[in-house]
């Protein structure tokens, strides 16, 4: 089983913030309007939700990303 | 036939004695011709020794070789590029070392090349550092009239912006770019410069590549600690006799460096560890640690760039945060809301504070928004500026409150320490 989390582009984000009026479970904005989205990994009941604010974006900036599985091996993504 | 291999335990390895620019000739007497290494040796090497990046990050660089060859396996070559940016304000490590040992990271960047196979080699600095960019120019052309080999090194040279030598506004310049960040994933060892596999390697991290390459990795292991093995450039600034860039053994304490840079000349009441991008620390709590990683995260700090500087009682830690605060919103690629919005209202009610137009709720909205755009840009920018203010938040307590209240103390009319480029316009 793939978990994944919720990420946005802060490059193409444009503060539109519907995503936070879709996704209230998981996002929320920041003073200027930006979402600000919670990094644990998403349960199974709250996919639609996601799915339905990474369709709506109108900048494209969200995206459903996999998180890799504990103990993978070293890579320089560990960087940070 | 390599010169014999420097006693272990030493820690001269980077400088020389003499604070002269070596040429070729010089360079080619105290070390000998740059070794040939079979690339999966050069690797092992590597990983062996524990070398970590000294651009800022620590990472370990053995294994970003090797993933930037696994991936380059897949066709189209590697591109590899030393990254001499140094903008950071506070740091002169990198152009010291450029300046006075240019064919030791030379030596570094072709071991690099060769063991990557790479097809693209650059060395990319900023067009503000011009005198470094001709001592490499002039490096590289005494190379190439003594050497057969045909390998050509660019050199490029990108803004004096504080983002832009981030790896991907490095590579996003060297790729015809402006020099801005771009979102990870992919990261550079997947997809670089001209979408190939890249290597973006500090330059000091380069010549210890160099020397690992002629000693070996035991050799480069003898001085330092498990986890942080070998000697660190480091940029000692501030209150201290004698300021500039010195080597020392990744377990030297700061008590011992700030003495070969002349002690104090006056009491110290806070050490800025890691540039802007770091961490305040009182004095008394970081006075007797070594350097090393696991000692420096132990008071929540890391050496970033290898920057110290001093902060004597008399001067004034709020004035200083802000003016850097400032800068460093400034300094926003203006991409990612959290960094291009959120900087700069922290700098400017920072600023409030600092200068005694602020309500006391201020302090709390600066800790929220910290909070906030911290790992929310498409690179760390926002990150380290946070960091860099909640820490003065914490060390300089006390005076934050008299500011919030007074607006100034005895100390704020006082020359400042920490140094601001001048800001410059474009991208390129
Ligand atoms: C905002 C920012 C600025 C940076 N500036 C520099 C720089 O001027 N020089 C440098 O070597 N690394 C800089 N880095 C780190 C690079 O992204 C990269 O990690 C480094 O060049 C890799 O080399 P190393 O592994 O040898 O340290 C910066 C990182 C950030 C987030
Ligand atoms: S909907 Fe898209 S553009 Fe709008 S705030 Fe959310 S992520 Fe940003
Ligand atoms: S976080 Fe700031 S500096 Fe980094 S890419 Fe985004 S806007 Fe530019």
């Amino acid at each position: 089983m793939v978990r994944v989390r919720l990420r946005v582009d802060p490059i193409k984000c444009k503060a539109h913030g519907m995503c936070g009026e879709l996704f209230p479970e998981r996002i929320r904005m920041d003073d200027w309007g930006y979402p600000v989205i919670e990094s644990r990994p998403l349960p199974d009941d709250l996919l639609e939700h996601a799915l339905r604010a990474v369709a709506d974006c109108p900048r494209a900036a969200l995206r459903l990303d996999p998180i890799d599985e504990p103990g993978a091996r070293v890579r320089p993504d560990d960087a940070d | 036939m390599s010169l014999s291999t420097p006693a272990e335990g030493t820690t001269s390895r980077l400088l020389p004695a003499r604070p002269v620019p070596e040429d070729l000739d010089a360079h080619l007497a105290g070390f000998g011709p740059r070794p040939t290494v079979e690339p999966g040796a050069m690797i092992d090497a590597l990983e062996r020794s524990g070398l970590r990046g000294r651009g800022g990050a620590d990472f370990p660089t053995g294994v970003k070789w090797r993933a930037v060859t696994e991936e380059a396996q897949h066709g189209g070559g590697a591109v590899v590029v030393a990254n001499a940016a140094e903008c950071e304000p506070a740091s002169f490590k990198d152009r010291f070392l450029l300046t006075y040992r240019p064919h030791l990271v030379l030596d570094g960047l072709e071991h690099a090349a060769e063991a990557l196979g790479a097809r693209r080699v650059v060395i990319y600095t900023t067009r503000s550092h011009s005198d470094v960019e001709a001592a490499l120019r002039a490096a590289i052309r005494e190379r190439r009239r003594r050497d057969d080999s045909d390998r050509f090194v660019e050199v490029l040279v990108g803004p004096n912006r504080y983002v832009a030598g981030e790896e991907t506004a490095l590579i996003a310049r060297v790729s015809g770019h402006l020099a801005k960040p771009k979102m990870v994933p992919p990261r550079p060892f997947q997809s670089g410069v001209d979408r190939l596999p890249t290597l973006v390697q500090n330059v000091e991290t380069l010549a210890h590549a160099a020397l690992i390459a002629r000693f070996g990795a035991s050799w480069f292991r003898s001085v330092g600690t498990e986890r942080s093995p070998g000697t660190a450039l480091l940029t000692v600034s501030g209150a201290v006799r004698t300021p500039g860039v010195l080597e020392a053994a990744c377990d030297t304490t700061i008590a011992a460096i700030v003495d070969r840079a002349g002690g104090v000349d006056e009491a110290p009441a806070a050490v800025l560890l890691g540039g802007y991008f770091g961490r305040w620390v009182a004095a008394d709590r970081i006075w007797n640690r070594t350097i090393d990683a696991d000692s420096l995260r132990s008071v929540g700090g890391s050496l970033g760039t290898g920057v110290l500087v001093v902060v004597p009682a008399t001067t004034c830690g709020i004035t200083e945060t802000d003016r850097v605060l400032t800068y460093l919103a400034g300094q926003s690629a203006g991409q990612c809301g959290p960094c291009h919005a959120g900087l700069p209202a922290i700098a400017e009610t920072f600023h409030k504070v600092a200068t005694g137009r602020a309500r006391p709720a201020a302090l709390e909205l600066l800790t929220r928004w910290s909070n906030d755009v911290s790992g929310r840009g498409a690179c760390r920018h926002p990150d380290g500026a946070v960091l860099f203010l909640t820490s003065a938040m914490e060390v300089f307590a006390a005076d934050l409150r008299h500011h919030l209240k007074q607006g100034e103390c005895r100390f704020s009319g006082r020359p400042s320490l920490l140094p601001i480029p001048a800001v410059e316009a474009g991208w390129w």
